[in-house]
C-alpha cells in the first residue's frame, strides 16, 4: 500500500514544474466538448456540416466582392483578433461590422443586412480560414475601456430573472438548464449553426437569445454593447482555438 | 438562395461501390406553425430528390414535412462510368434546384 502512494506523492511534486501543467490546469472548454459525440462528427466533417451551406455561398461572395483587395492567405487568422479598433469611428468594431464599413468606404456598396446570408456566409468563410489557429485579441491599449465596459456587462444582473451572464456561465457551467448542457460560453466558433434555430446566426443573435431567455430586452444588432461583449469574451478565451464554422445545438 | 452541395469522390475504380452526400438550402417550412400573428405558415417543403448518374436515375426520395430545414441525405452507388452525377431538388412553390458534379472512373 506504501508503493503506490509513495508514488501519487511524487507525481504530485512534478506537476507545477510541467511544461504541460498549465495546459492541463485550464478548465476552459470549448462548446464543441459538451456536445455528444455525433453532434462533434457533423461539425467536424465538412461534407456533414450543414454550415457548408453559408461557407460555399461566402467563399463565392469571397471570390466575386472581396479580391479585389484580399486573398484568404492575408485574412487567415483575422478572425481570431477581431473585434478591433476602428480609428476613424474611435471605436470597436466587430469582424461583420468591418466588413460592412469595407464595402462602405472601398467598395462604396450598400452594407448587407445584419444577419443576412450575404454576411453570414462571408462570417463564416473569413473565419474558415482561423480554424484551429488560437483566440489572439489585439494588445491595443484604446480597447482597454470597452474590454472593462463588456466584462461590467457579463457580470451585470439583467432582466425579470434577474440573472447576469457570469451566473450560468462561470458558476453553473457543465451543470443543466432543462434538457440542455450550460457551456462556459467561449464564441470560439461563430458564426454557428445552431440546431435549434435550423440555420446560421451570429454571436450577436445568441446573445440576443439568451437576453430574452432571462427576460430581459435585447440590444439591437450592431450595439456597441455587443461589440463590447465580444471584446470581452473574445478576451476571455484567449489562446482557445477556433472551430468556426460551428455546430451547437 | 438556393444553394446546395454535392460531395462525391472525384475519382473512384470501376465496380467500387461509393457514397454521394447531397444538402440543399431550404426553409422546409411544414405547415404546421403558426407566426407571431397567430396565422398558420403555408406549407413550403421539398416534396422530391432524384440523382442521375450518367442520365440514369439511381436514387430518388420523397420528403414529408417532418424533414428538417436544409435536408441531407448520403446514398450509395456503383462506378460503372465516368460521367456526371447530378442532383434534382423539387418542392412547394415550384421550387426547382439542380446541381451536378463529375467524377473520374478509373
Amino acid at each position: 500500500m506504501k508503493g503506490p502512494a509513495a508514488w501519487l506523492s511524487w507525481l504530485l511534486t512534478l506537476l507545477p514544474l510541467a511544461p504541460t501543467a498549465a495546459a492541463q490546469g485550464d478548465a476552459r472548454r470549448s462548446g464543441l466538448e459538451f456536445m455528444t459525440p455525433a453532434l462533434q462528427a457533423l461539425q467536424r466533417d465538412d461534407t456533414q456540416n450543414p454550415a457548408a451551406l453559408w461557407l460555399k455561398d461566402g467563399e463565392q461572395r469571397f471570390s466575386t466582392a472581396c479580391n479585389a483587395c484580399h486573398t484568404p492567405q492575408d485574412l487567415r487568422g483575422v478572425a481570431a483578433r477581431y473585434p478591433a479598433f476602428d480609428s476613424v469611428l474611435g471605436k470597436p468594431v466587430t469582424l461583420t461590422q468591418r466588413f460592412n464599413l469595407c464595402r462602405q468606404r472601398h467598395a462604396k456598396a450598400v452594407p448587407w443586412a445584419a444577419e443576412s446570408s450575404e454576411l453570414l456566409g462571408l462570417a463564416a468563410y473569413v473565419g474558415s480560414l482561423s480554424r484551429s489557429m488560437p483566440i489572439a485579441p489585439p494588445a491595443d491599449p484604446r480597447l482597454a475601456p470597452f474590454q472593462a465596459q463588456g466584462q461590467r456587462l457579463y457580470a451585470q444582473r439583467i432582466g425579470q430573472l434577474d440573472l447576469s451572464c457570469a451566473q450560468c456561465h462561470d458558476s453553473q457551467a457543465g451543470g443543466r438548464l432543462a434538457g440542455s448542457t450550460i457551456p462556459q460560453a467561449h464564441p470560439t466558433g461563430y458564426p454557428i449553426y445552431r440546431l435549434e434555430w435550423q440555420a446560421m446566426g451570429s454571436l450577436q443573435r445568441r446573445l440576443r437569445n439568451c437576453m430574452s431567455g432571462v427576460r430581459a430586452e435585447p440590444y439591437a444588432f450592431g450595439a456597441d454593447e455587443f461589440t463590447a461583449l465580444e471584446l470581452y469574451l473574445m478576451q476571455r478565451a484567449a489562446g482557445m482555438p477556433m472551430d468556426t464554422p460551428a455546430v451547437r445545438p | 438562395m438556393a444553394l446546395s452541395l454535392i460531395n462525391a469522390p472525384a475519382r473512384v475504380a470501376r465496380g467500387q461501390v461509393f457514397e454521394i452526400r447531397a444538402s440543399v438550402a431550404h426553409t422546409m417550412e411544414s405547415g404546421q406553425r403558426a407566426d407571431s400573428e397567430g396565422r398558420l405558415l403555408a406549407r413550403d417543403i421539398i416534396r422530391r430528390v432524384e440523382c442521375r448518374y450518367g442520365g440514369e436515375l439511381v436514387f430518388a426520395a420523397d420528403l414529408f414535412p417532418a424533414v428538417a430545414a436544409n435536408p441531407y441525405l448520403a446514398f450509395h452507388t456503383v462506378a460503372v462510368a465516368s460521367g456526371p452525377i447530378s442532383v434534382r431538388w423539387l418542392g412547394d412553390n415550384g421550387f426547382e434546384h439542380s446541381a451536378s458534379v463529375a467524377i473520374e472512373v478509373t
